[in-house]
């Protein structure tokens, strides 16, 4: 295509995007957006498969029954959710099973919020409370993000992840009415939850290499510090409600802004996890791929029996 | 390793009787069956349909996204075509 031609469709494309205009499938898109939106709804498909792991550690193990259907369902709307998100890869011309082999290869990274074990029963308070709050708080911006599939996949996805929060508090507010060792187990697992979920935001703004491009595409609607900073106004009085205490001591109301003020990141805790040194990393990694592997022969299988019906028709 | 797959099949789902199907999503199935089954644990979890299509997607035909302004061109100079553009005299209530 001539440079002009090209130009000219640039113009075209940032007009829609201008004017709110969803892009879809077949309309034509810088390669740049193609390729950042690849990324971004790959890496978000695989955090909602590798999520299912920190919780699938406890289905077994929840304290009764109603707990037990509770996270049963929750971690199924999980694997819909990587379900949705790979489909809308797929409708950038991305090939899915490739997507996950860089999962699998480390090419391609997910929330580093996984990389951090579930060691009791609070964690899966802690987690539908923080790491699906803030998973939310990112999620419905996204909703209204310049490319219809994952704008559509999103719709439903924030649907669903409404209980998801709910349930999570709810875990916790019953252990901060129990005794004295449940409040313990609460308090501990926000914790050691607290800092690795502010982390999921990412990289403070001038520190996001990606931030200003998307913004001005309309992938993303808020840079990280500011979800980041919507994240601990909305979760802080949730916490002093049910008693708990947030493990920061720099932690202050600050009136002028209407904001709280919080205290610093550890950013080297940060790096290393996305690097793939966090507690968890190789573990999560490792059973990824061992569920692939484990689960090739269905594909196949299944394959076989279709291709033998197909032949018993013709004949 | 090699990468072996199911064909990407389109998925399709009424919510209500008297409405139409409306396309939800997609997702990968070996065969027709399979497709239905998955599709209504994943898109109906949540009691959001009574009836289910799926349909590969390669065998979908779409009309090109440059071709957009013609379909709605024609229509648009064809004012007539709809119930405004006529003259009713005051008096009748209901036509
Ligand atoms: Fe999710
Ligand atoms: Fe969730």
């Amino acid at each position: 295509m001539k440079d002009q031609d090209i130009s000219k469709l640039e113009q075209k494309f940032q007009e829609k995007i201008d004017n709110d205009i969803k892009i879809e499938p077949r309309d034509w898109m810088p390669d740049d957006y193609r390729q950042t939106l690849i990324r971004q709804i790959s890496q978000h498909a695989h955090s909602e498969v590798v999520g299912m792991l920190p919780e699938g550690n406890w289905i077994t193990r929840a304290p009764n029954l109603r707990r037990k259907a509770v996270l049963l369902a929750k971690v199924q709307d999980e694997a819909g959710h990587g379900l949705y998100l790979y489909s809308a890869v797929e409708t950038l011309g991305a090939n899915r099973e490739q997507t996950i082999d860089d999962l699998h290869s480390g090419i391609a990274k997910y929330s580093s919020i996984f990389n951090y074990p579930t060691l009791s029963w609070a964690d899966m308070g802690a987690i539908g409370w923080l790491v699906d709050g803030a998973a939310i708080m990112n999620q419905v911006p996204l909703c209204r993000c310049s490319y219809g599939p994952y704008a559509r996949a999103m719709v439903r996805i924030c649907k669903e992840e409404s209980f998801h929060q709910r349930q999570g508090f709810e875990i916790m507010t019953t252990l901060m009415k129990g005794t004295v060792q449940q409040k313990k187990m609460a308090q501990d697992a926000l914790d050691r939850f607290w800092w690795p979920s502010l982390m999921m935001f990412g990289p403070n703004d001038e520190d996001s290499k990606h931030t200003a491009k998307s913004i001005n595409w309309k992938i993303k609607r808020h840079t990280n510090d500011e979800l980041r900073q919507m994240f601990v106004d909305a979760t802080v009085p949730q916490a002093e409600l049910i008693g708990l205490k947030i493990p920061d001591k720099d932690l202050v109301w600050n009136k002028e802004r209407g904001h709280y003020d919080f205290g610093e990141i550890n950013w080297d805790e940060f790096w290393q996890v996305v690097k793939g040194n966090g507690p968890c990393n190789n573990h999560r990694i490792e059973t990824r791929k061992k569920a692939k592997e484990n689960g090739l022969w269905v594909i196949e299988a299944a394959n076989a029996y279709e291709q033998k019906r197909k032949i018993k028709k013709v004949s | 390793m090699a990468n072996k797959e199911w064909p990407l099949w389109e998925v399709f789902i009424r919510s209500k009787k008297g409405l139409s199907h409306k396309h939800v999503g997609s997702l990968r199935a070996s065969d027709s069956q399979m497709a239905i089954k998955n599709a209504r644990d994943v898109y109906t979890r949540r009691s959001e349909g009574i009836s289910i299509w799926v349909t590969k997607s390669n065998s979908i035909f779409a009309s090109k996204p440059d071709e957009s302004d013609s379909l709605y061109e024609p229509s648009d100079s064809k004012v007539y075509r709809h119930p405004t553009f006529y003259d009713i005299p005051d008096g009748i209530e209901h036509m």
